[in-house]
């Protein structure tokens, strides 16, 4: 998170800064009619609104984005929650156990390809229209990569550390846990980073199609409103959400992982 | 009384992929009594490792047996303190956590295990660097670390896998010195494997001169010969050349497709 708001080095808002400051002119100059495409000034506005209910430009909207933001908020950490506990104790019996491998890898790798969308007809008749398919298939997004990377960082530990648990008396499950789990954490961590990013994604379209409330369902509400200046607003807030749940997810991965600081790429950086 | 007792060994390493088994150990014997220094010395290829790791118990003879205090060995355990070739230190704990891994494995209370941690730590000469991790230390450092890691077991045995072989000359006699001085101190019965003629003889109370392919004991040499010792003196270098002679009859270790098979 430091290295992200660390202060100075303007440079890194030279990039959106150019963006914003095209796309503004490009929408004044009346080359498409203005509610096609809102300059971001009117973006900003009806954001300022859906946040603080400034003048109630976003009608029943104005004021409420905090509940949104809270109610797609909880639907991703309960379904991230979930996929974390069962990805990481799944991996690592998958990785550390030739048997269960064998026993339960295909299957996963069968059920993998599926898109977690394609749920969405089955998680809205098993779970009915609230939070639980969202959960569901918020699950569904970050499960697969956080069990692939935690497979992958107990598969590559390496042996000599086990050996050196073994010569210092280690029983087997004394060398998972206190050798072949910390090991595999860098691993775990970047399964958990790209999982956050894939439990947004499908927060929002459960929200879009099966769900009553959160950020997605403002989007695709607006949409019917024709309000694409509350659909641009829904989409930077969850693009900001997603950007927090990442720096959040790194200060926790540099806090269990400062042992490789001075050793990495990444930590010299940080 | 035999501390360690290696009747009969052989070991030979299939290899399904080129249809071919390489006998790495035929028929080994030789014993090493409580309090002894004994170093394995060899070229490459000797199977001078696979021996070693048969006494920790991370591989398993083919044939004959490997006891250590009468039990036979079967698979790796405390008593036993190994220093690797690499330190193989685990990253994520700083110096005194890698130093007192065994007693947290025990289940020893945080404060106890840093005050064990420190007896050795001091005694390996790492006092002030407690709190760094691995990564922040030299290779001598790191190998320091896994020393004071197996001396802390207070094992029975201690097995030196050419623990040194990493360092530069300077630190890798300063660290001699300083195993002499500490197995001078504190006794207990080490194996030593080094490939270096003048490591063994520095070190050694024995030295046990292996030959390659298939590996067997050309012969074991007791040293009586004064510490500290002087490597230029004349009786240092009887014996080294003594055992030159030993290492010349053998075939020059080249690389051959062979010895690929075997880890050593």
């Amino acid at each position: 998170m430091h290295a992200i708001l660390r202060r100075g080095r303007p440079e890194r808002f030279i990039v959106p800064v150019l963006i914003l400051a095209g796309w503004e002119a490009f929408s004044r100059s009346g080359a498409l009619p203005p509610a096609l495409l809102p300059a971001p000034s009117a973006v900003a506005w009806a954001w300022l609104d859906w946040v603080f209910g400034i003048d109630g430009n976003t009608q029943s909207y104005s004021g409420r984005w905090i509940f949104d933001v809270m109610a797609s908020f909880w639907r991703v950490a309960a379904g991230f929650a979930i996929a974390t506990a069962m990805g990481v104790t799944l991996g690592v019996a998958i990785g550390w156990s030739r048997f269960i491998e064998v026993l339960i890898e295909p299957t996963l790798q069968t059920l993998r390809p599926i898109p977690p969308v394609s749920w969405i007809p089955l998680a809205i008749i098993w779970f009915g229209i609230a939070d639980k398919p969202a959960i569901f298939l918020v699950f569904l997004g970050a499960f697969f990569p956080i069990l692939l990377n935690t497979i992958h960082g107990v598969k590559t530990c390496d042996r000599n550390l086990i050996r050196a648990g073994a010569m210092v008396g280690g029983s087997q499950h004394q060398l998972l846990r206190f050798i072949v789990v910390p090991a595999a954490l860098p691993s775990i961590f970047a399964g958990l980073r790209i999982g956050v990013g894939s439990a947004w994604m499908l927060t929002v379209t459960a929200e879009m199609v099966a769900v009553k409330s959160g950020v997605g369902y403002v989007l695709w509400d607006s949409y019917y409103f024709l309000r694409y200046d509350i659909v641009i607003a829904a989409m930077a807030s969850i693009g900001l959400l997603g950007f927090l749940s990442d720096l959040m997810i790194q200060a926790v991965a540099r806090h269990m992982l400062r042992w490789q600081q001075g050793t990495t790429l990444q930590g010299v950086e940080g | 009384m035999a501390t360690i007792e290696i009747s009969g060994v052989s070991k030979i390493f299939k290899d399904a992929k080129r249809k071919a088994d390489v006998t790495a150990l035929s028929n080994v014997s030789f014993s090493v009594k409580r309090n002894e220094l004994l170093c394995l010395l060899g070229p490459s290829g000797c199977g001078k490792s696979t021996l070693l790791n048969m006494i920790a118990g991370f591989d398993r003879p083919t044939t004959g047996t490997v006891k250590v205090d009468g039990q036979v060995i079967t698979a790796p355990g405390a008593d036993r303190g190994v220093v690797f070739q690499q330190p193989n230190l685990m990253p994520w704990l700083p110096v005194w956590e890698n130093v007192a891994f065994h007693l947290k494995l025990r289940g020893a209370q945080k404060a106890q295990r840093r005050h064990e941690a420190q007896r050795y730590i001091d005694l390996v000469g790492l006092t002030g660097f407690e709190n760094h991790f691995p990564a922040e230390l030299s290779g001598g450092m790191n190998q320091r670390v896994g020393i004071a890691r197996a001396l802390l077991m207070n094992p029975a045995v201690i097995l030196m896998d050419e623990p040194f072989g990493a360092l530069d000359e300077q630190t890798r006699m300063d660290m001699q010195n300083e195993l002499i001085s500490i197995w001078e101190r504190h006794k207990g019965t080490i194996v030593f494997v080094t490939h270096g003629i003048d490591e063994a003889l520095t070190l050694g109370t024995h030295v046990a001169v292996m030959s390659a392919r298939p590996g067997r004991i050309a012969e074991i040499i007791p040293l009586d010969l004064p510490r500290p010792r002087d490597i230029t003196s004349p009786r240092f270098n009887d014996v080294k050349r003594h055992i030159l002679d030993l290492l010349r009859h053998e075939p020059a270790a080249a690389p051959s497709p062979l010895q690929t098979a075997d880890p050593s």
